[in-house]
C-alpha cells in the first residue's frame, strides 16, 4: 500500500472516480493546466482532457451555478472553490438553488454535485485564505457538509460524496494537506457519509472534533481516558454515535476552529443539552476560535485552539 | 421555436413560455397558490423550476449547455430574464462563461422597462441591452418584443446558430409591463397612466389581430371561437387547480435529501 498525503489521496479519489464514470468532471479556477493552487487536481487535465477538467473564468457564483446546471442535466460535477473565504459570492447558488432543487421540483430535478474548498488557518496564508465557516452551510437543509481529517478518510469520503445523490460541500483543511502521510489503498473503497467515527475509545470524557482540529485533540487527550470522535460528516449529523458516547462518558468537549458564536460546535452542544441532559456529568464545553475577525498569519496561532487550550477544557470537564 | 428536447430556464414571468411548451396550465396556478408540486413539470419536457432570485438561474442555463455540449447532445438551452436581471452579477458571469465556452445557449431578455418601480434607465447606462453581447464576444440583437413574428424569428435564428455550433445569442425583446409587478404592487406610485395607456394599444395580441385582419385571416366568428376556447382552458385549469388534494405535509421531509437523515427521521416520527 502506498503512503499518501491528503493532496495525493484526494487526487487519487478524483482520478479513480473520473476513470470509473465519465459523467464525473471538474470545474474551477486553475484546476486544469496548473493542477489547482494546492495541486489537488494535478495530472488530471493530461489524463482526462479539457472537456472534463475545465479551467473556468474567475467567477465563484457561475462556477457553482454552472455545476448546478450540469448536475441537473445528469452529470456529476466537482466544483473547486479556491479557498473557502472566496465562496461567499456563490452562497446564493448554494443556498437558494443547489440545496432546494430536489424539494422545489418535488424530485423532478436533483443536484448531485460536490463543491470542494480548502479551509482553515495555520499555513500563513494571506487574508481571506484561512476561513473556517462550516456552520453556515450546516444551516442549509439540503446540503451535506463533509470534513475529512486524514488522507485515508479523505479519499473514501470524497468517493462517497461524488456518488451521493445530493449536493455535498467537501472542506479540506489546508493545514492537513501535506501534514501527514498514511496508507491509502488504490482502488475503490468508500467511507460512508452521515457516519461519525470513534477514533479511540475511552471512559471518562468524549472529545468531538473534525478536520485538522482532530490532530490537536489527539495530542491533547494524552493522560486522559478520553473517547475521541471524528465527526467526518457534520450535516446531516450522526446523532447515534454522539449520543452513544455521551451515555458512556457523560462529559463532552467539542473542538472546532470556527468563531465560537453560532459555530457548529454550538449546534452540537445544544443538541446534546436538549436530548441527553440526564446523562451529563459536566456542562458541554466548546473549544473554538475566538469571536474576532480572523487575524493575519502573525497572530493566527493565538486564534486557533491550541493543544494546551483543549487540555485545559478537558481538565475542567473532568474536575466539574 | 423551441423543441421539447431543448432545456428552458424561466424566470418568474414566463407563463407564456410554460403554456407554449405544453406545461399543464393548472400547475402554474398550483405553484403560485403555494404548492411545490406545480413546479414538477411533466417528464417529457425540460423546464427548470421558475427562478425567483433574479437572474441567478442564468449560470444554471450555462451549466446545462456545458453538459449538453460535453455529451454531444444536439439541443439548445434557453434562459429568460428581465431588464432588472441584467444588473446582476450572475448575468455577467453567465454571459461571460457562455462566450468563453461558446455554448449552445440563448439569453432572452424581456425588457419590459420596469423592475418593480425602477425604470430601465436606472439598470444600465447602455443604450440597449442587446449591445452588452458585444462585450461578451457573441451575437446580440434587439427586437420589437410585441411583434410575435419578430420574436419568433429572432429566437429561431438564435436556436439555429446555437445548433450549428455558432455559440450563444442575447436577444433583447423590447416590450412593456402593462400590469403592476404583482397583485401587491401599485404601479401608479411610480409611473404615469398615459405611459401605460400608450403601450396598451401596442399589445401583441391586438397587433396580431390587426395583421390577421389585413390578411383576411380574422373574422368575428374566429375571434368568438378563440375566446371561448381560451376561456374554457382557463376555467378548466382553475377547476383542476382547485380540485388538487392538499399536499402531504411529509413531502417537506421527503424531498429535502434523497434519504431521510437520522434527525429528519426523528422529526418525521414526532411530526
Amino acid at each position: 500500500m502506498t503512503k499518501l498525503n491528503m493532496v495525493q489521496a484526494i487526487n487519487l479519489a478524483l482520478r479513480e472516480e473520473m476513470q470509473r464514470d465519465k459523467d464525473v468532471l471538474i470545474l474551477g479556477e486553475d484546476v486544469g493546466r496548473d493542477g489547482g493552487v494546492f495541486r489537488v487536481t494535478e495530472g488530471l487535465l493530461d489524463r482526462f482532457g479539457p472537456e472534463r477538467v475545465v479551467d473556468t473564468p474567475l467567477a465563484e457564483s457561475a462556477i457553482v451555478g454552472a455545476a448546478i446546471g450540469m448536475a441537473s442535466y445528469g452529470l456529476k460535477p466537482i466544483a473547486e472553490i479556491q479557498f473557502l473565504g472566496f465562496i461567499y459570492p456563490a452562497m446564493d447558488q448554494i443556498s437558494n438553488h443547489s440545496s432546494r432543487l430536489r424539494s422545489r421540483s418535488r424530485g423532478r430535478y436533483t443536484c448531485p454535485l460536490v463543491i470542494r474548498a480548502p479551509y482553515g488557518a495555520g499555513i500563513k496564508a494571506p487574508e481571506h485564505h484561512s476561513e473556517s465557516c462550516e456552520a453556515l452551510f450546516c444551516h442549509m437543509p439540503g446540503i451535506k457538509v463533509v470534513m475529512p481529517s486524514s488522507p485515508y478518510y479523505a479519499k473514501g469520503l470524497l468517493i462517497s460524496s461524488i456518488r451521493d445523490p445530493d449536493p455535498v460541500l467537501f472542506l479540506e483543511s489546508t493545514r492537513l494537506y501535506r501534514l501527514l502521510k498514511e496508507d491509502v489503498p488504490e482502488g475503490e473503497y468508500v467511507v460512508p457519509l452521515e457516519k461519525a467515527r470513534v477514533v479511540q475509545e475511552g471512559k471518562d470524557v468524549t472529545i468531538i472534533s473534525w478536520g485538522f482540529m482532530l490532530h490537536r485533540v489527539l495530542q491533547a487527550v494524552e493522560g486522559f481516558d478520553a473517547e475521541v470522535i471524528d465527526l467526518m460528516t457534520l450535516n446531516p449529523l450522526d446523532e447515534e454515535t454522539i449520543y452513544g458516547s455521551v451515555k458512556k462518558t457523560g462529559r463532552i468537549v467539542i473542538v472546532n476552529e470556527e468563531p465560537k458564536t453560532g459555530s457548529f460546535g454550538s449546534e452540537l452542544s445544544a443538541s446534546i443539552a436538549e436530548d441527553m441532559m440526564l446523562f451529563l456529568k459536566s456542562p458541554v464545553m466548546r473549544v473554538s476560535a475566538y469571536d474576532t475577525v480572523l487575524p493575519l498569519p502573525r497572530l493566527e496561532e493565538y486564534y486557533m485552539p491550541s493543544v494546551e487550550k483543549i487540555r485545559k477544557s478537558i481538565a475542567d470537564a473532568m474536575r466539574y | 421555436a423551441l423543441e421539447k428536447t431543448d432545456w428552458v430556464f424561466p424566470s418568474f414571468r414566463e407563463n407564456g413560455v410554460y403554456i407554449a411548451l405544453g406545461h399543464p396550465p393548472h400547475m402554474i396556478l398550483q405553484y403560485w397558490s403555494g404548492d411545490e408540486r406545480g413546479l414538477r413539470t411533466t417528464e417529457d419536457k425540460n423546464i427548470f423550476p421558475v427562478c425567483i432570485p433574479v437572474a441567478s438561474h442564468l449560470p444554471h442555463a450555462v451549466g446545462a449547455a456545458m453538459a449538453a455540449k460535453y455529451r454531444g447532445d444536439k439541443i439548445v438551452v434557453a434562459a429568460y430574464f428581465g431588464d432588472g436581471g441584467t444588473s446582476k452579477g450572475d448575468f455577467h458571469e453567465a454571459l461571460n462563461f457562455a462566450g468563453v465556452f461558446r455554448l449552445p445557449v440563448i439569453f432572452i431578455c424581456q425588457n419590459n422597462q420596469w423592475a418593480i418601480s425602477v425604470p430601465r434607465e436606472r439598470q444600465t447606462a447602455s443604450r440597449t441591452i442587446a449591445q452588452k453581447a458585444i462585450a461578451y464576444g457573441f451575437h446580440g440583437l434587439q427586437v420589437d418584443g410585441n411583434d410575435i413574428f419578430a420574436v419568433y424569428r429572432a429566437t429561431k435564428e438564435a436556436l439555429d446558430r446555437a445548433k450549428g455550433g455558432e455559440g450563444p445569442t442575447l436577444i433583447e425583446c423590447f416590450t412593456y409591463r402593462v400590469s403592476d409587478h404583482t397583485t401587491a404592487d401599485d404601479a401608479s406610485r411610480y409611473r404615469k397612466k398615459e405611459e401605460v395607456d400608450g403601450w396598451k394599444t401596442k399589445d401583441p395580441l391586438l397587433r396580431l389581430r390587426l395583421y390577421m385582419e389585413k390578411k383576411g385571416l380574422w373574422t368575428a366568428e374566429y375571434q368568438k371561437e378563440v375566446e371561448l376556447k381560451a376561456k374554457a382552458e382557463v376555467d378548466k385549469a382553475e377547476k383542476e387547480a382547485e380540485s388538487i388534494a392538499h399536499p402531504d405535509p411529509r413531502d417537506m421531509f421527503t424531498y429535502t435529501y434523497a434519504a431521510l437523515s437520522q434527525r429528519l427521521q426523528r422529526e418525521v416520527k414526532d411530526f
